[in-house]
């Protein structure tokens, strides 16, 4: 009896802890170090993701952006959308976020802005296309670890983003256009020459974008029905199996770095099972273009096809980067994994013709 | 008293382990060094039971072909018998096991990104394997807890 009573004690206390976890306020700095530091920084100061503490980027964005852009993501541009989160927690993200500047929040304005977006194009062409690509497509490149020098603090945003469209107010791009973003390539296109009027026409012509950028995303759904791995069987022994690859992986200008057993460093030397093999290999000049892409792919790295032999019967095995790629929301990427599918598709098929 | 068991490992994945966004891709970002942090990852993985497997150096084979590159490492981590065992039951498995974790350097901080374990369930049919990947995401919650917090 005196058991069971500790065991309800025990009950008690987490039923208790939980519910006061559920019900307390939440903690906008306990939560941006949660769901936002490990890309924007600890102090906002960016990385993988842009960096959101800049003076200039805080006293030009509303309250409502924040919101939405925390709520909606960037798909296919790193950003995840929380949707999970409760509006008390994004507004006490977005508190957190706005304490570091001194300044207040702008009201957001929902004012419609209308122009010619057909002059806004040839408009954008001109100005902005150098930076924020063809069709707003943004930047190229993830973080400061490979893709861009130390002291840029910023890659151009995708303009024609879905989750940027959705929460940039009509006046809050026009602002940006007209005034710039201090510390940032973004200069004011007002002092480069743009009347207000082209600059209206420029607002227009983004947001003409949405609708391309809805179906592109549309477009991504199909990648869900791809296999998570490329498993092919061979009809060669295993020895054989593996010296075919190898010329394989030689012949596709990849280096082979080593041939392991899959067993190497879960069991003592020696004593693996000699029937798993796996030959890792690298192109490096691949490799650093991914990495600039995305300096997350570390669980493609290094690219490895596994052997084994089981019950008489050989089989490669192998990631499908095209299936892995939704992991990233990272549009940029996923024309790296489609290339990368084909060369271990190509691998897999040369080493067992 | 197994319900209640149950209960409260029921409640304590579900109070725990809140500290890195619960998604496919898992990461977590330390002021500490890269050797600090690489140091503290690889104590708090063999802490939680994994063996590190082997660290393969991303940045020395990038740097060794002309490349500039920050560090950048990827750690094989695993428990050999588990390892074992889905590996022989699960040959989609065999392109993932041993998992791995990225880390690389931003400047003077560090960032660590994994895949969610519970990726490697949705490979599998069997109900009782996927409790594993339950556990082994408990872990990995634990182990970038215990990066954060060694700061």
């Amino acid at each position: 009896m005196p058991k069971l009573i500790r065991m309800k004690n025990i009950v008690v206390f987490f039923v208790l802890a939980f519910s006061v976890n559920a019900y307390a306020a939440p903690h906008g700095d306990e939560l941006y170090a949660t769901y936002c530091s490990s890309c924007h920084g600890v102090d906002g100061k960016g990385g993988v993701g842009v960096p959101i503490a800049l003076p200039s980027f805080l006293n030009s964005v509303s309250d409502t952006y924040l919101s939405k852009t925390i709520r909606s993501g960037r798909p296919g541009r790193i950003m995840p959308s929380f949707e999970t989160l409760s509006d008390a927690q994004v507004s006490a993200i977005v508190s957190h976020v706005r304490s570091w500047s001194d300044k207040p929040a702008p009201e957001e304005n929902s004012m419609v802005i209308k122009g010619d977006a057909e002059h806004g194009a040839q408009i954008y062409e001109k100005f902005c296309s150098q930076c924020h690509g063809d069709k707003g497509s943004g930047g190229k490149g993830t973080g400061v670890t490979f893709s861009r020098k130390r002291e840029l603090p910023i890659i151009a945003p995708a303009l024609s983003n879905v989750g940027f469209l959705m929460s940039a107010s009509d006046v809050m791009i026009r602002d940006t256009i007209t005034f710039g973003r201090e510390g940032t390539p973004m200069t004011s296109m007002l002092v480069a020459g743009l009347s207000e009027k082209d600059i209206d026409d420029v607002v227009a012509y983004i947001r003409s974008l949405e609708k391309p950028a809805a179906e592109l995303q549309k477009s991504l759904n199909g990648v869900h029905d791809e296999p998570f791995a490329i498993i092919v069987d061979s009809p060669y022994g295993l020895d054989e199996t593996i010296e075919n690859l190898k010329q394989a992986i030689t012949d596709q200008n990849f280096t082979l770095i080593r041939t392991d057993y899959l067993e190497h460093g879960l069991v003592d030397e020696g004593k693996e099972n000699k029937k798993q093999v796996v030959l890792h290999f690298c192109n490096f000049g691949f490799l650093f273009e991914a990495l600039t892409i995305d300096p997350r792919i570390g669980m493609f790295l290094p690219c490895r096809v596994t052997v084994i032999e089981k019950d008489g019967k050989v089989q490669l095995t192998t990631i499908n980067p095209k299936r892995l790629s939704l992991l990233f929301n990272n549009h940029e990427l996923d024309e790296s994994c489609n290339e990368m599918y084909e060369l271990y598709s190509t691998l897999l098929e040369d080493a067992t013709l | 008293m197994r319900m209640l068991r149950q209960f409260l490992l029921f409640t304590f994945l579900t109070c725990s382990s809140l500290s890195v966004l619960a998604s496919d891709l898992l990461m977590v970002r330390t002021q500490q060094s890269f050797p600090e942090a690489m140091l503290a990852l690889q104590t708090s993985v063999r802490e939680h039971g994994y063996a590190v497997t082997r660290v393969q150096r991303i940045d020395i084979g990038l740097t060794g072909m002309g490349y500039k590159t920050d560090k950048y490492r990827i750690v094989f981590v695993g428990k050999p018998k588990e390892i074992q065992y889905l590996i022989n039951k699960y040959p989609v498995l065999a392109a993932y096991m041993p998992p791995k974790i990225s880390i690389f350097a931003e400047h003077d901080e560090t960032v660590l990104v994994t895949a969610n374990p519970k990726i490697y369930a949705d490979m599998i049919d069997d109900d009782r394997d996927k409790i594993l990947f339950k556990r082994w995401e408990s872990d990995i919650y634990s182990v970038f807890d215990d990066i954060r917090n060694a700061e």
